[in-house]
């Protein structure tokens, strides 16, 4: 099992005590399947995405990559696990802005030390990024600037992806290629995609969908 | 990972250059104004230094002669009869004071350059060899010698064996005057029964000119503390924006898998790099202002305090190590706190500026706190502290203590102008311009004490001359000053100047313990000169009568604070009891004196003879007066003063004090400046998200522009507002403290309301030149760039 979560609780401090976000999630992932998690704002699916990406830790529970509870680690672990397994797209991008398009694309695989140029055009070439290379983030479009971000992620070959709304910010007909896209692609590198999101249209392209609700498994 | 992690926070640098420039310089301007300041302050002490050890020969006893010179076989004499004494050939070869030592018996301690490893002894023993700075050299005409330059040498002397200065200075078989060493044989022949027609004089005591030295570099060692405190705030501030600026390349960098300590790791060796290249730059600047400032410094102490400085400037490892150690330590202090907040902030924290914003305004209820800690510090340590640690404690508690309560006095004063706001445009601007205080909070704390430094530095200097000019007169009431060689001669001059002058006032002392404190006792004649011209800082009714009228004293202010003598209170003198009647100004003198009239002077040291005049007489006699002098008593030019030309020089050496103070005034408020328009800059493009709702709303660019600068003049007059009363009670520090705790005696202060306004208007001018490029940015902001805050949202 590339991805197992189990009796998973987060809370954050609130004016009146603790809010509970999650409360008792438990769910799996097999390697290169797709999941498409949905629910109300609120209900803890960008929490929830968080943690299974390390980049937050649980009250309670375990989330296990590869059999490895990475709740368990230090922050050192942590960033090796998001580095070399794990590759999450956000919703606003987070690109580094002084950095072109090619050197952002290539960035998390370099970090992980597994820069494969031929990949990399490749990926440019099929996000429709080729001539736009040597630009940099404040230069491209909404929609230009995720694809960079979704090959970025794709660059580094993780074995898990995560999306937060990558669609979010963008018009319907460009969400649809960008969705396209990045199902071939992890499909193509066996990937695991783990995908949040608020569009009924967009969740049922998923193998599999889960919803969340005041922080429950519905 | 290493590398890819370096070249995305190096990237940042490289696509905002302007970002990277104020960085580097403010960082510059911080070391330069530290280091410029350290350099002034470490050449004018290596200079004195170089001249204690070259003429340390004033801590020795000497043997001298009433005609100025003394036959060699006197000196042979003195030696067989077991005087352990060392001759000196003194004299002025074109027109450069020339000394000729024996090294083989001066006293320890006294060689030409103080820093003698056996190479420059062997070398005067050698003979013919001349020892002085380029400098000195230059003036010197060619001459049979070899010339070694020896930097550490004293200013405008040139030291060499005695052969080699007699030979130079025609001088053949004579001496200028004998050192005896400290320690001599137990059983001694007496002076007289050797060489009668000698006179042994007593080693000078501290001097009041090396006093008042030492005064002088205590104000500009506060005035570098000052600078030190401006510096830090700038660097602090560069620093902080530095890490706000690439919050959100952080947060990336950490959400895609690099390690926190090594990012950490990576922004310390990189913020290390750049304060070792700004440091090194403004090391570099400081040399230039201390190039610029040091003549006039060196004309200072040489004029005022009769010091040499050599008015050229060395790269002294002391003041170039503390400059660059300022900007190294300095950044590492700022970096500190970031990378420690850096370290504890979650990932998922904001990465948008305003994060930072709120977390400063969490902190400013403890910011608060310790500053009204540090003010009530300081006004205990002022009300009940005591020595001048306490005194520079104060100093330093006050101006921390001002400067972390500037952000919250001026929240309070936004949130005032907020609540009384009539229109909406009022409104926002109050409540925008409170939102901005954390992130321009440093650069104003910077201007804060830059303008203090500005009040309260100016006022210590110019109560200075003030009080200075006018002890000059009370001192110097006499047009002219006549110094004998003995009481011989001093009895010959009295009868001959008597009836050439209106008045000859003969000076007349001795010391005596007052209180258990070496004293001078002076015995001044009951004239109009002192009445007139003596003024006291406390005294009985009528003093000056009574004194006159031998029925008390006056004593200094030194005397009066160390052995705490208040007006009416008894001292002894001669076993007689005087009731204090006047308390004086002294400045200089360290230690006590006290003044009898000259009847009752006479009464209790029948022995004392005067040996000076002070001359009452038609200043334009005195030139001639000077020659007839020289052509009857063969006075030399030292035993001479012309009381005119000393004023017209010390008031020449004030106002280059004045450059000096005025330019590094100036200096400070441009550093302050440059660290707003730092400020200003960096906040310009991270407000966008703040401006472009307002400006969709209907508020022009330009507007918003002119807005900007409307803030700069405020924040500058709130800024100037607290600067004054903290300026004036650093000047008060100084003066009534600090100086009082080091020295014994305490200058007046005095206000100068027209230097403050004009200081307001600078720092207006400072921070509107500031502000008008972020404003023109701002004003010229395509729309564009303002939608593009829109795009991004939701």
């Amino acid at each position: 099992m590339l991805l197992r979560v189990t009796d998973l609780v987060k809370t954050y401090p609130g004016p009146d005590g603790p809010l509970p976000i999650l409360n008792g999630i438990s769910m799996e992932m097999k390697a290169g399947a797709t999941l498409a998690l949905t629910g109300e704002s609120g209900s803890g699916k960008s929490t929830l995405l968080h943690l299974v990406g390390g980049l937050d830790q649980p009250d309670t529970g375990r989330v296990e990559i590869d059999g490895t509870d990475i709740g368990a680690m230090d922050d050192a672990a942590r960033a090796a696990v998001r580095r070399d397994k794990v590759g999450v797209i956000f919703q606003q991008f987070n690109l580094i802005p002084s950095l072109t398009v090619a050197s952002n694309i290539a960035f998390q695989a370099r970090l992980g030390g597994r820069e494969d140029k031929e990949w990399m055009g490749d990926l440019a070439a099929r996000m429709g990024l080729a001539e736009q290379m040597s630009k940099y983030p404040e230069q491209l479009s909404g929609g230009q600037q995720q694809r960079v971000a979704i090959a970025r992620t794709l660059a580094a070959r993780p074995a898990l992806i995560l999306a937060d709304e990558p669609t979010g910010n963008l018009d319907e007909a460009t969400a649809d290629s960008v969705m396209d896209l990045m199902l071939e692609l992890a499909a193509e590198t066996k990937a695991a995609l783990l995908m949040v999101t608020h569009s009924e249209r967009l969740a049922g392209r998923m193998g599999r969908r889960l919803h969340l609700r005041a922080g429950r498994l519905a | 990972m290493t590398k890819a992690g370096l070249q995305a926070l190096l990237s940042h640098w490289l696509r905002n250059p302007m970002q990277l420039f104020t960085l580097i310089v403010g960082l510059s301007l911080a070391t330069a104004l530290w280091s410029g300041v350290q350099a002034v302050n470490a050449e004018a002490r290596a200079s004195y230094d170089a001249a204690a050890r070259t003429l340390g020969e004033g801590r020795f006893a000497q043997i001298t002669s009433s005609d100025g010179s003394i036959p060699q076989a006197d000196y042979i004499r003195l030696r067989r009869a077991g005087w352990l004494v060392s001759p000196v050939v003194e004299g002025r070869l074109d027109g450069v004071r020339l000394i000729g030592l024996d090294p083989l018996t001066s006293p320890s301690g006294l060689t030409p350059t103080g820093a003698d490893d056996g190479n420059l002894t062997i070398d005067v023993l050698a003979g013919g060899v001349l020892f002085a700075t380029q400098d000195t050299f230059a003036r010197l005409e060619a001459h049979d010698v070899t010339r070694v330059v020896t930097p550490d040498a004293a200013p405008g002397i040139i030291i060499t064996d005695v052969g080699t200065a007699q030979r130079l200075l025609g001088l053949e078989n004579a001496l200028s005057r004998i050192l005896v060493s400290p320690t001599q044989p137990v059983l001694q022949t007496p002076l007289a029964e050797i060489t009668p027609h000698l006179t042994l004089r007593a080693p000078q005591d501290g001097s009041d000119v090396g006093r008042l030295t030492d005064s002088f570099h205590l104000n500009l060692t506060a005035f570098g503390l000052l600078s030190f405190a401006v510096g830090i705030f700038i660097v602090h501030g560069a620093i902080g924006l530095a890490f706000e600026q690439r919050r959100p390349v952080i947060r990336t960098l950490r959400a895609l898998g690099f390690p926190l300590r090594r990012l950490i790791a990576l922004i310390a060796v990189e913020l290390l790099a750049l304060s070792l290249i700004a440091g090194a730059i403004g090391v570099g600047l400081g040399y230039l202002v201390a190039a610029a400032l040091l003549p006039d410094v060196a004309a200072t102490i040489s004029g005022l305090y009769g010091e040499s400085v050599s008015g050229t400037l060395q790269l002294r490892p002391e003041w170039w190590l503390s400059g660059l150690m300022i900007a190294v330590g300095g950044t590492c202090m700022a970096a500190a706190a970031s990378l420690f907040q850096l370290a504890r902030m979650p990932l998922l924290a904001s990465a948008r500026p305003r994060a930072w914003a709120m977390q400063a305004g969490r902190g400013r209820l403890y910011q608060a706190g310790l500053a009204v800690g540090l003010l009530i510090l300081a006004g205990l340590l002022g009300a009940f502290g005591s020595g001048l640690a306490a005194g520079f404690g104060m100093l330093a508690a006050l101006l921390i203590g001002a400067a972390l309560a500037l952000p919250v006095v001026l929240d309070r004063v936004f949130a005032f102008g907020a609540s009384r706001a009539k229109s909406v445009t009022a409104e926002w601007f109050w409540a925008d311009t409170r939102q901005q205080l954390p992130g321009l909070s440093l650069a104003l704390m910077a201007l804060l004490l830059a303008m203090a430094a500005n009040v309260g530095v100016s006022t210590m200097v110019s109560s200075f001359r003030l009080t200075f000019t006018g002890f000059l007169d009370q001192r110097l009431a006499s047009e002219f000053y006549v110094y004998a060689d003995d009481a011989d001669q001093a009895a010959k001059l009295y009868t001959y100047l008597a009836p050439r002058v209106d008045k000859v006032l003969p000076i007349q002392s001795t010391t005596q313990n007052v209180r258990g404190l070496p004293s001078e006792i002076y015995g001044p004649t009951a004239h109009a000169t002192y009445r007139e011209n003596w003024l006291f800082l406390q005294s009985a009714n009528d003093a000056w009568a009574r004194i006159e009228a031998g029925e008390g004293a006056a004593i200094n202010e030194q005397l009066a604070r160390r052995a705490e003598i208040a007006i009416g209170d008894d001292i002894t003198l001669a076993g007689e009891p005087f009731p204090v009647l006047g308390i004086y100004g002294d400045y200089g003198n360290p230690i006590g004196q006290a003044i009898i009239t000259e009847i009752t002077f006479k009464r209790l040291f029948p022995e004392i003879r005067p040996s000076r005049f002070g001359l009452r007489m038609d200043v334009a006699d005195v030139p001639s007066l000077t020659e007839a002098l020289r052509d009857d008593f063969n006075l030399a030019d030292a035993q001479m003063v012309n009381q005119a030309g000393i004023k017209a020089f010390s008031l020449s050496v004030f106002d280059r004090t004045f450059t000096v103070t005025g330019a590094l005034n100036v200096l400070t408020l441009a550093v302050a400046g440059f660290a707003i328009l730092m400020s200003l800059l960096t906040l310009a493009t991270m407000r966008l998200p703040q401006l472009a709702p307002v400006w969709a709303q209907g508020l022009t660019r330009a507007r918003l522009g002119r807005i900007e600068i409307i803030r700069a003049v405020l924040l500058a007059l709130l800024t100037a507002a607290l600067a004054l009363p903290l300026g004036l009670a650093l000047a008060w520090t100084l003066l009534a403290v600090v100086n009082v705790e080091a020295f014994g005696w305490r200058l007046p202060m005095f206000l100068f309301p027209l230097d403050y306004l004009r200081l307001a208007v600078f720092a207006v001018g400072a921070a509107v030149l500031a502000a008008l490029w972020p404003a023109r940015k701002l004003a010229r902001t395509r729309p564009s760039d303002l939608l593009k805050v829109f795009s991004n949202e939701r």
